[in-house]
């Protein structure tokens, strides 16, 4: 045996690309996050064997290159109306798993509408809600989202509370909704975090696949690029600065497990 | 033989629309189109179907972006200020080439105007309507019948080139009652291939309306104009007493049924004038306009609107006859004898061959 075949036999594969996740190199920007929630999205497709009975509804912004990255049938929508795409699209075929991949300016700004009123109607749908605080493709402008103080391309001289007002909690807002199933907060700015993301991300997709209805979960994630900062104070941001404001957590679990 | 009912313009629509397979329909209420999504909400359920009235004419255009994007037949419906914000959803349908029926009962503007019978829209459209370089085919009905015939058509025409196909009425077309027969739909639609459904057992696909690599998106729009240019095929268009007629009469949809009567009122008093009514107002009948103008020397275009279809007829004669217009704008229903009184007055003053 060779030393090369002996070694390869040592090695133990623990940890591959997920297969719903196409073999190509990311665009994003060094230190983004999108790459991160993207795989913890395909995981889950994998996990529930989902990728040839899924149908993804895309949004506008640097989420729209979802179908460059996920091997699975994708439809582009305009912006902000993600969720009355996906609402058509789950009607007609009930029997599909569809998703939504929403950033803060889609979801939180010129979708609040649509985004609101398919929680309301419960409809049975899973959103992935990335939040990083800016308008990332548009060149880093104000966003619902952004944190007070912020300065953006416009908010130059920081977002105030007055006349802007103040960072909208879109997990909040959607757990208040009787429609809504499942609520979450989560960040991937650390393991810790990284694996309660992907325990959210898991709870979500099982909620649509129970009829369960409406889960939404919200992703703290960073943007070094238009935040003007290394990808480690970035990352560093998130688990602080944006968490302090954007508490993480489980906001809503319609159906829990009840303790005796 | 068919049955034959009773029914208000706008029910005719919604009859029409089930009788070709549309099972799913989204929209918001408008004056003078709600007989529409009330009609469906009570019959679309029976069926198995998806009746949801959304947030906003926004919602309800994108949700049918998404079911029509599965390969299901899908209408929305509303009245002219809720088309102008469905225009966002139309102009993504034409970029990602998903065929749905969009009716549009039109009232009167601009801005909140009334819900008066108007053909302010025309332009709206006939030049797509929203932004980028793109065409609905848009058929024109005049009766509650065509409303139920050209609705069906609507859904063959929208699969065949998938595309959006708008149904342009008014509210006149909307709320008159008049006999229809039911006549039965017996075509089967087409496969679908390119329908999202996941992707068991091919690959992956996608619907996008995006090309940002050098190159892609004017590929794209040539790709998309040559479709507009084939649908010119399907152009329809309906003459009457027109044979030996001196003066022809242009007109669409509602005025131009009061304008048959006109035209049998003017025949009583020996005029000889006819009518040409565009079925299709996109593709426009460019080639009957222009044989008529030759044949006659010269027309009248008639409009519920200050002048808009006046200008694809004179584009269409290309100088080679005399074109006038009346224009009615909207907050009145001009009768066959007004707009016959408005003929005579154009005619008196002279032209022609």
């Amino acid at each position: 045996m060779s030393a090369q075949a002996a070694r390869k036999k040592d090695l133990e594969l623990v940890l591959d690309r997920p297969k719903s996740l196409k073999d190509v190199p990311w665009h994003f920007c060094p230190g983004c996050h999108h790459g991160v929630i993207h795989r913890l999205v395909a995981e889950q497709i994998d996990n529930f064997g989902l990728r040839e009975k899924c149908v993804a509804a895309a949004s506008v912004g640097c989420s729209v290159f979802l179908y460059d990255y996920l091997d699975i049938d994708v439809l582009e929508s305009p912006h902000g109306r993600a969720l009355a795409v996906a609402t058509g699209i789950k009607r007609a075929l009930p029997d599909r798993f569809v998703f939504t991949y929403q950033g803060d300016g889609d979801l939180a700004a010129i979708g609040t509408a649509e985004s609101i009123h398919a929680a309301n109607r419960g409809e049975n749908l899973t959103v992935i809600f990335v939040n990083n605080a800016v308008y990332g493709m548009t060149g880093g402008q104000m966003a619902p989202t952004t944190l007070e103080g912020q300065v953006t391309t416009t908010s130059p001289y920081g977002r105030q509370a007055e006349g802007m007002g103040l960072p909208i909690r879109m997990a909040e807002v959607m757990a208040t909704l009787e429609g809504t199933g499942f609520v979450a907060r989560v960040a991937v700015d650390s393991i810790k975090n990284l694996k309660k993301a992907r325990a959210a991300m898991k709870r979500a997709f099982e909620y649509q696949l129970k009829g369960w209805g409406f889960a939404f979960v919200e992703v703290l994630a960073s943007c070094p690029t238009n935040w003007k900062m290394t990808p480690e104070a970035a990352n560093a941001r998130v688990g602080g600065e944006m968490a302090a404001y954007f508490p993480l957590g489980i906001y809503k679990d319609k159906h829990a497990p009840k303790a005796d | 033989m068919a049955k034959r009912v009773m029914v208000k313009g706008n029910e005719a629509v919604a009859m029409g629309a089930i009788a070709a397979g549309c099972r799913f329909y989204f929209g918001y209420p408008i004056t003078p189109q709600n007989e529409i999504p009330e009609y469906m909400s009570a019959e679309l359920p029976k069926l198995g179907g998806t009746f949801i009235q959304a947030e906003s004419e926004v919602a309800s255009i994108n949700m049918v972006l998404g079911a029509a994007a599965t390969g299901a037949r899908v209408m929305t419906s509303s009245s002219s200020p809720g088309i102008s914000l469905k225009q966002e959803g139309m102009s993504y349908l034409c970029g990602s080439e998903i065929p749905a029926v969009i009716v549009n009962m039109s009232r009167s503007g601009p801005g909140l105007g009334g819900i008066h019978p108007s053909q302010g829209d025309y332009f709206q459209a006939t030049r797509g309507g929203g932004h980028g370089d793109y065409r609905t085919l848009v058929l024109a009905p005049s009766t509650a019948q065509e409303n139920y015939d050209l609705t069906m058509l609507a859904f063959d025409l929208a699969d065949k080139y998938r595309n959006p196909v708008m149904v342009l009425g008014d509210a006149l077309l909307g709320q008159i009652k008049e006999p229809v027969e039911l006549k039965p739909y017996r075509k089967k639609p087409p496969a679908k291939p390119w329908a999202l459904t996941g992707c068991a057992g091919r690959p992956s696909q996608l619907l996008k309306s995006l090309y940002l690599a050098d190159g892609l998106l004017t590929e794209h729009n040539w790709k998309l104009f040559k479709k507009y240019q084939k649908m010119r095929q399907e152009v329809r268009h309906e003459l009457y007493r027109a044979d030996d007629a001196e003066v022809i009469l242009v007109a669409f949809g509602s005025v131009a049924r009061i304008l048959r009567t006109s035209v049998d009122i003017l025949r009583d008093k020996g005029r000889k004038v006819g009518l040409l009514r565009p079925i299709t107002v996109y593709p426009f009948p460019d080639e009957a306009v222009r044989a008529a103008a030759q044949a006659a020397g010269r027309l009248m275009v008639l409009e519920l609107n200050t002048g808009q279809m006046v200008e694809d007829v004179r584009l269409a004669v290309e100088g080679r006859a005399r074109v006038d217009f009346f224009g009615c704008p909207p907050g009145t229903i001009p009768t066959p004898e007004d707009l016959a009184r408005e003929v005579e007055k154009l005619w008196r003053k002279g032209g022609g061959r």
